[in-house]
Parts: C-alpha cells; structure tokens; sequence
C-alpha cells in the first residue's frame, strides 16, 4: 500500500500526484478495489435472498395450480347420457321431467322418503338436479390426477383407465370453478363447494375488526400519548411486546375457555333470545371472531404506536402553542398524519386472521357445515378450516378441492387488502 | 383563569402602558436532577424585541420555552420560582398551560407548518380558541394575518395549497401568520432563522421589527449579528461551572454590544469563545 502522502508535498509536483485512474499497477489503487469487490459480494448475497423468495412463491402457486386442473376418472351408476329427454341435458331439465326421472329410477320407499322430508313440488329445479345427481346417476371419482401428469403422461393414463376401470369416463376436471364459490359443503366432492366457508371466514373476520381497530388504536394512543414513563406502563408495554410472540393455538385455547365457556351466555346469542341458541354452547361466529381479534391485538397495537411515535414532534408542538389541548392535537394532527401506517399494521394483522386455522380449531369450527351463517351467533366454518379438513381426508379428489379453495383463499384475502390499501390511500393524508 | 384582555393587530395603543410583557422571578428549570437554568430574574419590556444569546447548552431554549410552559411537554421538566404575565404566575396551580399557550405563541426553529392547506394553517388555530365569525369573517383573518406576516402577496392566489409545498422562509413566515391569527400577547421565536438563507432571513429580521409595533417578541438566536441588527435588549446567558445556565448580563442591546459590563459578555460577543 502508498504511504500517504502530506498535501502540502503534492503542490506543483505533478508526479507525486494522487493516481486516481487505475494503470495496471494495483498497489497505487489502494484498498478501492477490495473494497469493490466486497460490495458485490454482498450484492449478490442480497440478490440471492430475492431469488429464493420469488423461487419459494413461484413453487407455491405451480403446487395450487397443479392440484386445482386435471384428469378425473368417474364412474356412473347411471349414465347421464341415458337421461337426456330431447337432447336437453340433464342440468336443463323441467322440475317436472326430474321428479319423473326420480320416480322411475328410485326405490318407493326411498322416494317417498325424500318426498317427506321436503315435498317434490317445493322444490326448485337446482335442488332436484342434484337430488338426481347424488341418487340416481351418483357418480364416484374413481382417481384424479395433477395437471403436470395430466399433460405429460395423457396415453398413459388412458390406457390405465380403460385397463382398471373399463365403464369409467376420463375428464379433463377445473376444480376452480363459480360452482366451488357458490355451491355449500357436501359429502360428494363433485359437488362440494366453499360457500359456507367464505360466508363464515368474512362474518368472523368482520367481527375481528369491529373489535380490534379500535381497540388497539386506543389502547395505542394511550400508551404513546398519554401515559406516563412508570414503572406499570413499561410492564403493561413488555407484555404487549411478548403477546405479540405467543403462538396463535395459545389464543385458541384463551377463546376456548374465555367466549366459548365462560361467557357462552352471551357469544351463545341465548340472552339475546337468538331462536335455536344453547345457552351452554359459545362456539359461534361471535366468539371466533373475538378470538381472532385477541390474537391480533399486540400486534396492531404495536404498529399504531409505531405510526403514532413516527408523527415528528414538531407537529405536536406546533399544535399546542397554538393553545391546542392534548385531544386537540391528538385528533387534529397526530392520528390524520398517522392513520396510514396504523392502517398498513391493522391490514396485514387482518390478512393474517383470516388465514388463521389452529384458534379457530380449538375453540371448535364446525368442519361440516352445509347451511350459511344468519347472524353472528351461528355455528361457523371458515375458510382455512375447510381447507384443512379436505386434506386430512384420504381420498385424492378432495385434495383436488382443497387445491382449488386455497386459490379462494388466497384471491379474497388479496382482495380484502386491496379494499383496504385503497380505502387508506383515499383518506389518510400524508405529510408532503 | 382570567387573563388581561389581549391586545389585537388593530389597536396596538392598548399595550402601550409602558408596563412589563413579561417576568421571571427567581426562575429555576430542571430536567430530572439536572438544573439547566439557575435563579433567573428577567424583565421583559412590552412591545420591544428582546434577544437571548449565549453558547451552546447555556439553556436559552430551556429559558425562552419556560415562558408559555412548553417546557412541560418533556416528562421529566420540573419548574421553581415564577414567572409572571400580567401580574399572574403562570405556573400557578389554577392556570391551565393552554391558557398560557393562547396568549404567548411561539415559532420554532425548524419551520413546522401543518400539512394543511396555507388556509387551514392559518384556520385551525382560530377554530380551536373558539372562533365564531362567517366563512368571510375566517377569510378576514386569514388575510389579515397572512398580511401580517408579510406573506400574503405571496400566496394569496394559492391558499388552498398544501403549506408544506412552501420553500424554508415562506413555511416560516406561515408559521409567523398562524401564531398573529389567534391574536396573541407575546410571541417566542426559538432560532426562527437558523434554517434559512439570508435572504428569507433578512426577510423574517424586517417582519419582526414590523412586528414589534404590536407584540412583544423574545428570540433566542444563535447569530450575534442578528441580535445585534433587530433586538432592543439582549440577555445573555452563560453556564457556570456545574453546566447551570444563568443569565450573565441583561441591558439594551446597544449597551450590550458596545460596552457590556462583563469581560465573559465581550468575550462571547467578539467571538473569543462559544
């Protein structure tokens, strides 16, 4: 390495000049160089950690999509070819040529059975296709198979159906269809859809931030604006900070004892004379909600906060020598300039809730469910439990669905933060 | 509490009783255990500009920020002695702070305009001390104190900007015109130029002469030159050897400059130290 040079020995002395340009000779470049080199290094390490992200969601979406489109072999007790009347298919059928269809094809006793529980007559044609579908053409999955097989290996698996299951026909089967969005629970996967799930997932979720956006932005504005540095309020704020680390089963078991036991008069909807309510069981819309809503608190309380102490001073100062009051200040200046990062904490807590599955597992999710939601006091399935319930189940074709519900998932929570990123930048100010 | 009736930009007589704006008495702040100003008597005279000087860490802002209780908004500040305002200890326990604060504005050293609209900045201060004019009333006043800070030929044709839009000096003579809007008796001015360029500070120094004709004004200032050029008296402060601030010497600024009675007070003044 050169010696460093005084200035004062560089003046009108052109050869004892500082080199700057390089001229093959690394020694009269000192450490630039290395330097360099190291900030490539890390470049790249950083560029790496990128990659590996977009390579982690890339593999997530190939794994959806792959389980959501493919081959379907099903077999039919009764070709629904058999019972087109005039070339209109099945699906199109009068209500009268269905009953006819069901009188034909089932036993007496069963169809006076089903005739009991709802008459033919009140029935509306939707009802009575899938009455036809689940008993008379009642068709079964027999294999289904992901959409890289399907592409690739199409011979191979035409051979294998008509070799294994000689009467059984092969689909090219989308699970994600309007029919998943709108159609209830149902035993039979062909038919199966999330409806229920989505009506429930958005009544909890709506519940969730009834209560905790207000709830922790006032809890925040008091504890950055108000309280005091006292021996209390720094153990009330190290204890937020550690809720915010608990696992969510934790709040699940909380919710269990807490709205489901406890208080299950009231999340029971009982002492407000909800019709069908049992006074002794709280496992209602309410109460999940409400679990979310403690699971999520700490942390919007600590993103507000955040956003409250990133409001400079100034502004506060500004304010009271103007002869403002503490709550003058604080509703004119502090959460105006603040909203918008409240909102970005409460929207990606909120995100998280509505996938969150173990809570809602322990303060018991109905897992079949085939009726939507009333109100906030009725039993409930959401979204993500759903979904868990389908993959725990053996056979393929329901795997197929969960695939296909966990696009639902992902599309309406993208959503709900898009309504929500909107709706902040509509009406928080910022400070420019 | 009652406060004396406050003088407005339009009848300027009503202050000129030749009685004192303002006076600390024995004064003593402290932060935590820290004494930052120590046993302080200062008279300040109605209507005339009164600059405190002195270096770094001296408690100048400590002192100025003492005079409408800002001091308060740091937990740990804590007050002895008094300081009177029309005869009334502020620091009474019936007087409310933002009594206090309604009647002695201030202008910080950083220029700090609401990110509201030029309108609006000036407005809110107005509504919150309970204004009860028109819609042309409020315009009134807006004017009027835009005016008043020598600001409105500048942005009379764009008032519903956003204040924030504003370069430095403009921003700082806005926040000149928020603190004259509510119509105040004193206004404190911490630094109010050190964020400028001469230019915009040549321009607050004549706002503030202008200015005096109808307020009293304490400025704290970093810049002799500054106290020197539009002060009537100066007070300088000095730290003794525990790091306490007190005030060295207090006299008309011509006295102070010229003559001073202390060797510390020439020192500091021709640059020999600070």
């Amino acid at each position: 390495m050169r010696e460093p040079t005084p200035l004062s020995d560089n003046r009108g002395d052109a050869s004892k000049a500082p080199q700057l340009a390089a001229d093959g000779d690394g020694a009269s470049q000192g450490n630039i160089p290395r330097r360099n080199r190291l900030g490539k290094i890390w470049r790249s390490v950083f560029l790496a950690s990128t990659v590996i992200g977009i390579i982690a969601l890339t593999l997530l979406m190939f794994n959806i999509t792959n389980g959501s489109l493919g081959y379907m072999a099903v077999e039919y007790e009764i070709e629904p070819e058999s019972l087109v009347v005039d070339g209109v298919p099945v699906e199109n059928l009068p209500s009268e040529a269905l009953v006819k269809i069901l009188e034909d094809n089932l036993t007496r006793n069963r169809f006076r059975t089903l005739d009991r529980q709802t008459p033919m007559q009140e029935r509306t044609q939707a009802e009575l296709v899938s009455l036809v579908y689940d008993n008379v053409i009642e068709p079964k999955v027999l294999m289904t198979w992901p959409l890289i097989d399907s592409l690739l290996r199409e011979d191979e698996i035409r051979q294998e159906v008509s070799r294994e299951y000689p009467k059984a026909e092969l689909f090219f089967k989308v699970w994600f269809t309007q029919d998943l969005w709108t159609s209830p629970q149902s035993s039979n996967p062909l038919l199966a859809g999330v409806r229920t799930a989505i009506l429930g997932s958005l009544w909890i979720i709506f519940i969730t931030i009834l209560f905790a956006l207000p709830v922790g932005t006032g809890a925040a504005i008091y504890l950055e604006e108000y309280a005091h540095d006292t021996w209390i309020n720094r153990t009330i704020q190290t204890n937020i900070n550690n809720l915010a680390g608990v696992p969510s089963i934790i709040y699940g078991m909380l919710g269990l004892a807490v709205f489901v036991r406890a208080m299950s008069v009231i999340t029971s909807g009982a002492l407000f004379n909800i019709p069908d309510a049992t006074p002794d069981n709280g496992r209602t819309i309410l109460s999940a909600g409400l679990t979310l809503a403690l699971l999520i608190l700490p942390v919007v309380i600590i993103n507000a906060q955040e956003a409250l102490r990133a409001v400079p001073n100034s502004l506060r100062e500004a304010s009271y020598g103007l002869g403002a009051t503490k709550w003058q200040t604080i509703w004119a200046h502090v959460l105006p300039n603040s909203l918008a990062g409240i909102m970005t904490g409460a929207i990606l807590s909120i995100s998280r809730a509505f996938g969150e599955t173990a809570p809602l597992v322990v303060i018991g999710a109905s897992t079949y469910i085939t009726f939507d939601p009333q109100n906030i006091f009725s039993k409930f399935t959401a979204l993500p439990i759903q979904i868990y319930q389908w993959t725990a189940r053996p056979q393929a074709e329901f795997h197929n669905l969960a695939a296909a519900a966990i696009l639902v998932l992902l599309i309406l929570q993208l959503s709900i933060n898009a309504i929500a990123i909107i709706l902040r930048n509509r009406y928080s100010r910022r400070l420019v | 509490m009652s406060i004396a009736p406050v003088q407005t930009i339009l009848n300027p007589e009503l202050q000129s009783n030749g009685t004192l704006a303002i006076e600390a008495r024995d004064l003593n702040l402290f932060y935590g255990n820290f004494r930052a100003v120590k046993d302080v008597n200062l008279s300040i005279e109605r209507q005339k500009i009164t600059a405190i000087i002195g270096p770094s860490g001296c408690g100048k802002s400590t002192m100025l920020r003492s005079f409408n209780r800002m001091n308060e908004l740091v937990p740990s500040a804590r007050t002895e002695g008094e300081v009177l305002f029309h005869g009334q200890n502020i620091y009474a326990p019936q007087v409310d702070p933002v009594a206090v604060r309604r009647y002695i504005g201030m202008v910080f050293q950083k220029p700090n305009p609401f990110p509201k609209s030029i309108y609006e900045n000036i407005a809110w201060g107005a509504k919150i001390n309970g204004f009860k004019g028109s819609k042309a009333g409020m315009d009134n006043l807006v004017e009027e104190s835009l005016r008043g800070a020598a600001l409105w030929d500048e942005v009379h044709d764009k008032l519903q900007d956003s204040g924030l839009s504003l370069s430095g000096g403009q921003q700082q003579r806005l926040c000149i015109a928020r603190t004259i809007a509510i119509k105040p008796d004193i206004i404190l001015m911490d630094e109010p130029c050190s964020a400028l360029d001469p230019i915009a500070t040549l321009k607050i120094e004549d706002l503030m002469r202008e200015l005096s004709k109808f307020y009293t004004i304490i400025i704290v200032t970093h810049n002799m030159q500054q106290a020197a050029r539009v002060s009537d008296y100066t007070a300088f402060f000095t730290m003794d050897p525990d790091r306490a601030g007190y005030l060295m010497e207090f006299g008309e600024t011509d006295t102070i400059f010229t003559n001073p009675r202390e060797k510390v007070t020439e020192d500091y003044i021709t640059g020999r130290f600070g």
